[in-house]
């Protein structure tokens, strides 16, 4: 791979976010956008997975509870005082920060499984906190009516399009920040926590302190992925915001793709949203899930490094 | 809030009974994650499974629930030693347990669960027996015979596993691979095949406790997600790999949660196991009993 330096990198995905924005803008229909605010999302949330996964090899099953506090911090706020959307993301990624941050401080200190246990269960007990707090639309859900069209003066584009924008914002800022990590010291001191956690800390390396950065970056974009949801789908219901679509996903997607560099949740993102997309109108939900599921299974044990890993192993053996 | 008495001792009792049937729930996992370090996630799958092959049976051929989990035993067993061998050929043996053990046996969970979406839908389904609907009255305090009969039940199962464990050869065996594989293999023992048995047991485990799942409560698939938080929390709070406090917490749980749901509404009992996990967690991580 040719070296290219972070401003470079930037530089290129904000150029390839535009020309997608603009030939969305050309093509101009809305169920584009709808579709592809979906698979922005998911590759958010992949991304977001990844840096605590599959930088630091700490299984975080609770995606779906960190996306829906997002959403509901969004709801939160809406009731109380209306804020644009790129704020209420930040309000989502501070929330949803803060709790990972709390539950890393708790479990990381112990064996890595009963950190994923508890994410396991956060996702239950955040649900029965929602479903029972009224202010938020408790168990009958909130309704969040999405304007027509984004006026700023004279500026108007439909709503649709401002969310599939921002999305496309987050998911490029997503990607930035987990090629910088990579690349970066923090990185480096991830991946020893992920080879081998007592020989780090025994060399010095901070590990709870890493592990901690870790969680609340993860938490916090899943967070950011989850803010503008109330505003996509106009009614938000408990089940929908913690459906285990996203916690399964958002691990599948990485694992599919490859957990070692940015390129793997991309690239499963972009693949297996785009395929329940897909079986989504054409088949059906519930057997997309399925599909989903089974390729979970198939993948870790069949190519436990994923669609990149399989492509390089290929670059290598050509090579030599 | 008024609190009577009658209902405080009632919910006590109803507490007791269900932490009776949360055992049963949990004796699978604390062999397979207390013991053998595998952290079986899906292992309410499996109960799930077991509880709507229960169903199943018991509507078309009108067999009494658990005597259809008795004899599911061994097609459970054989399962479980399938899904260990994959495990181990897959994970253990390459040395990448950790991540990508617990991404495989979430994704047979949520393969389990989608699955029988598919199968039978989401609709509730429930289990008919003679015992379903009766109840003792001892005084004022009502014994529900749709929780006191799997009640018993589970302490019996738990009660034969705890003598298999340690009073035979196997189960000896499997406490001593718990502890030290290496000493074991010394000893002319397979840790391997040790393993299997115990892996295999655990998911027979979960058959048995899936039909009294579904004599207790109408069952759908998803229901399953809510025991995961339950089973951990009662193999931590217990301390990893004993059984006496497994048991022990399991009653904890069953009181509390009885408990809350009595005075707060059912709807809160999930968080209850949370809450008894964090606190575990971040103030005795060995649990109860732990060695």
């Amino acid at each position: 791979m040719t070296r290219v330096n972070t401003a470079t990198f930037s530089l290129i995905m904000v150029a390839i976010g535009v020309v997608i924005t603009l030939i969305a803008h050309a093509i101009g229909v809305d169920y584009l956008y709808f579709a592809s605010y979906t698979i922005l999302q998911f590759i958010v949330l992949a991304t977001a997975w990844n840096i605590l996964g599959g930088y630091c090899g700490y299984v975080n099953f609770g995606s779906a509870a960190f996306f829906a506090l997002g959403a509901y911090s969004s709801v939160f706020v809406h009731k109380v005082f209306p804020l644009p959307v790129p704020l209420l993301i930040v309000v989502g990624a501070l929330v949803s920060g803060l709790v990972g941050l709390g539950m890393g401080y708790l479990t990381l200190r112990l064996r890595g499984s009963f950190f994923a246990i508890a994410t396991l269960a956060l996702a239950v007990v955040l649900q029965t906190l929602v479903v029972n707090w009224d202010f938020v639309g408790g168990s009958r859900g909130a309704y969040i009516i999405r304007p027509e069209f984004l006026e700023i003066g004279s500026f108007k584009i439909p709503y649709i399009e401002y969310l599939f924008i921002l999305m496309l914002a987050l998911a490029i800022i997503a990607l930035i920040t987990a090629r910088t990590i990579e690349r970066s010291q923090l990185g480096f001191g991830f991946a020893t926590i992920r080879d081998d956690e007592l020989a780090a800390e025994a060399c010095g390396v901070p590990t709870l302190r890493l592990k901690l950065i870790a969680t609340a970056l993860s938490g916090a974009f899943m967070g950011m992925a989850g803010a503008p949801f109330p505003y996509y789908i106009g009614y938000l219901q408990p089940q929908s915001a913690f459906s285990l679509e996203y916690a399964v996903n958002s691990i599948a997607m990485p694992m599919i793709g490859g957990t070692t560099s940015w390129v793997g949740p991309l690239v499963g993102a972009v693949l297996l949203g785009t395929a329940q997309q897909y079986a989504t109108v054409t088949i059906s939900s519930a057997v997309n899930l399925l599909i989903v599921g089974l390729m979970l299974v198939a993948f870790v044990i069949i190519a436990p490094n994923g669609l990149v890993g399989l492509v390089q192993e290929r670059l290598r053996r050509k090579r030599s | 809030m008024d609190i009577s008495f009658d209902l405080l001792i009632n919910a006590i009792v109803a507490g007791l009974l269900l932490g009776g049937f949360y055992a049963a729930v949990t004796a699978g996992i604390s062999i397979s994650f207390g013991m053998l370090d595998i952290v079986n996630i899906a292992h309410p799958g499996f109960v799930i499974l077991g509880s709507y092959l229960a169903y199943y049976i018991n509507i078309h051929l009108g067999m009494d629930p658990i005597v259809v989990s008795i004899m599911m035993l061994p097609v459970f067993y054989a399962l479980g030693c399938l899904i260990y061998q994959v495990y181990h050929l897959s994970f253990e043996k390459r040395g990448q347990d950790a991540l990508r053990g617990l991404a495989f046996f979430f994704g047979l969970l949520f393969v389990t669960e989608v699955a029988l979406i598919l199968v039978f839908g989401v609709d509730y389904r429930y289990v008919e027996a003679s015992y379903i609907g009766p109840s003792i009255h001892v005084g004022f305090v009502d014994l529900p015979l749709r929780m006191l009969v799997p009640c018993v039940a589970a302490l019996i199962l738990f009660g034969a596993i705890e003598l298999f464990i340690t009073r035979t050869f196997t189960g000896r065996a499997i406490m001593a691979v718990s502890q030290d594989q290496l000493a074991l293999q010394l000893q002319a023992a397979d840790p391997i095949k040790i393993k299997r048995i115990a892996f295999g047991l655990s998911i027979a485990v979960a058959a048995v406790a899936g039909a009294l799942l579904i004599i207790i409560q109408p069952v759908e698939p998803s229901v399953g997600r809510e025991y995961i938080g339950r089973v951990f929390a009662i193999c931590v709070l217990g301390g990893l790999g004993s059984m006496p406090g497994t048991l022990i917490a399991a009653i904890l749980l069953g009181i509390v949660e009885s408990l809350t749901a009595t005075f707060y509404g059912p709807s809160w009992a999930p968080a209850v196991a949370f809450g008894f996990l964090l606190l575990t967690l971040a103030f005795r991580p060995a649990g109860l009993l732990g060695r």
